[in-house]
């Protein structure tokens, strides 16, 4: 099965080769046909349809018209119910439209469905779903393994060839991590870059949006259109969003990448080191000088994360009290008891785990200790940073440190889950962009993911790179 | 240990979570594991380092200072489980 690109598409859309109608009905049927991954929390084939219907009423030139897109079930839509893959959530219908999807609206595109993640972005697996797992489209026969998380019905939206793009957000890996296991692109932009404006809020401090694709042209044309300052959020920035993708350009002579020495650690399979190995050598030979840095802080982000993502998250999920929207529990003899019933029932349990976990390091007595000294800490990993960018335009690591795993892998140790995130969460607590390409296989034929991480605001230096290496691949 | 029974107890009833005791037993398990593995970062030297709690480098700009009307209540009560009169509704607090 050969996959379209988007910009093929655009082009194939244009010269009329092919209509809109028909090219959401070959995607339509795909989605029918791969029901077993469960990629989608929400699908509606009539409701697809309408949108077909009111594009081909509409002779406007938009960007991106007629595009299938599906969408993470983290972003509030209105055509759509929105659930955060939370029981919580489970009737809730926005009557307002996300400040991303709305962009993706405004140019023509398609909404296919709402993906699957887990329960409100916390996870690495896409198995706390409470719509349950979904299935990675590239696993064997009888061998199902995860899609990663916690965008994983997203990045398995795209490798199962489902829409020509996707949204996910990324608090600590979300969009890298499932893209290194699905095998496509996935780009988590700078903090800032595009508004959190109706995305159910997990960890403020970290969230953010970003686009799943087959490629890094496609990401480059999907990510300036969800891009821009938007007043509704507060940390929006205020930023001139260039044309990535008409400034592409794999020339990377003269660059310098860093290659961060603390990215080495010990139990990485041999495959992920020397793809690694393999991407710098591409890079070398293409005139990149090779520069190597050190980010002493970087052992610390994991356990700094775990500190001040579930703090963020006991303040952002309180929110969910069954009083304004969503599940409320039968058993309600008092206003407390509706509170601590509708919680106890409307939660899973990594949520309610990562609940109680913010609520202690934030409670009085431990603050200062806790959350504090993470935020201390963050400042340092954030500095580590800042200073090797002095020496280098980019820097290249692993994306993460294995291949899909197997579904049933027990999880039941919530350490040894969270460790999934060891090479994304750095640049999340520092903010910075990060693309995850794929780039190389590993003894099973499974993909293995690049990361490239950028300089604030700089994505067109990640695209730059990815396409580089991405075009020295294929 | 750090977290024990009453430390569970407090934090569930602080997050307005109901817990039965399986589940407290287990959380006392989990969290105590998982705050003995941030230990660590008291390997580090932070004195005289700010916090950092806004990542974003932007400037936050002044918006204009006019008023929007951007919701009615009837949207806002559009998802409520229970409602009466143009308010959320919820059991009786006082009697």
């Amino acid at each position: 099965m050969s996959k379209s690109s988007l910009k093929q598409t655009l082009q194939d859309l244009e010269s009329k080769k092919i209509s809109i109608r028909e090219l959401n009905q070959d995607y339509l049927k795909r989605i029918k046909e791969k029901e077993n991954l469960n990629v989608f929390i929400h699908f509606s084939e009539e409701n697809v349809l309408k949108q077909i219907d009111n594009l081909e009423k509409d002779n406007s030139t938009k960007k991106l018209k007629g595009i299938p897109i599906a969408i993470k079930d983290l972003f509030c839509t209105k055509s759509m119910p929105t659930t955060a893959a939370s029981k919580i959530l489970e009737n809730f219908n926005p009557t307002y439209e996300s400040f991303v999807t709305q962009k993706l609206l405004d140019e023509g595109s398609v909404f296919v469905g709402k993906t699957n993640l887990d329960e409100f972005a916390m996870g690495s697996a896409t198995n706390t779903s409470f719509f349950g797992n979904t299935i990675n489209p590239l696993s064997k026969e009888n061998e199902p393994l995860a899609p990663g998380g916690s965008s994983g019905g997203s990045a398995a939206a795209v490798a199962a060839d489902l829409c020509l793009g996707a949204t996910g957000t990324d608090t600590g890996g979300s969009i890298r991590q499932p893209a290194s296991f699905c095998g496509v692109v996935g780009i988590k932009p700078t903090y800032g870059l595009c508004s959190r404006w109706g995305i159910a809020a997990f960890a403020s401090s970290l969230d953010q949006a970003g686009i799943f694709s087959h490629n890094v042209e496609d990401a480059s044309i999907l990510l300036q259109s969800i891009a821009g300052f938007d007043q509704r959020d507060s940390t929006s920035a205020k930023v001139d969003i260039p044309n990535y993708f008409e400034n592409l350009d794999d020339n990377l002579n003269g660059k310098t990448v860093g290659i961060p020495k603390e990215y080495s650690i010990d139990g990485t399979p041999i495959e992920i080191s020397q793809i690694w190995e393999d991407a710098i050598k591409v890079l070398e030979k293409k005139g990149v000088k090779i520069k190597n840095i050190s980010l002493p802080h970087t052992k610390y982000a994991l356990p700094t994360y775990y500190i001040i993502a579930p703090a963020e998250a006991s303040s952002n999920l309180a929110r969910y009290d069954g009083v304004k929207y969503g599940f409320r529990s039968d058993e309600i003899n008092s206003l407390d008891e509706m509170y601590e019933n509708t919680r106890a029932q409307g939660f899973g349990r990594e949520v309610k785990r990562r609940i109680l976990i913010g609520t202690y390091v934030l409670s009085a007595g431990y603050y200062d200790a806790y959350y504090l000294k993470a935020q201390k800490v963050r400042k340092l990993i954030a500095d580590d940073f800042n200073k090797a960018f002095k020496e280098c335009d980019f820097i290249i690591t692993p994306t993460a440190p294995s291949a899909a795993f197997p579904l049933n892998e027990k999880q039941n140790d919530p350490i040894k889950m969270y460790l999934n995130d060891v090479f994304t969460v750095p640049a999340s607590l520092a903010g910075l962009p990060g693309i995850s390409i794929p780039f190389g296989k590993d003894k099973n034929n499974l993909p293995l993911g690049i990361q490239i991480l950028g300089k604030h605001f700089d994505e067109q230096q990640v695209f730059n790179a990815a396409v580089s290496l991405e075009r020295s691949y294929e | 240990m750090k977290i024990d029974k009453n430390t569970i107890n407090k934090i569930a009833r602080l997050s307005r979570i109901k817990l039965d005791d399986k589940e407290s037993e287990d959380y006392i398990k989990d969290l105590n594991s998982i705050l003995d593995w941030v230990e660590q970062l008291n390997e580090v030297n932070t004195e005289n380092v700010e916090p950092l709690s806004n990542i974003s480098s932007s400037i936050l700009p002044k918006r204009e200072d006019v008023s929007k009307d951007t919701n009615s209540s009837e949207e806002i009560l559009e998802n409520a489980p229970d409602k009466l009169e143009g308010f959320f509704a919820v059991p009786k607090v006082v009697e």
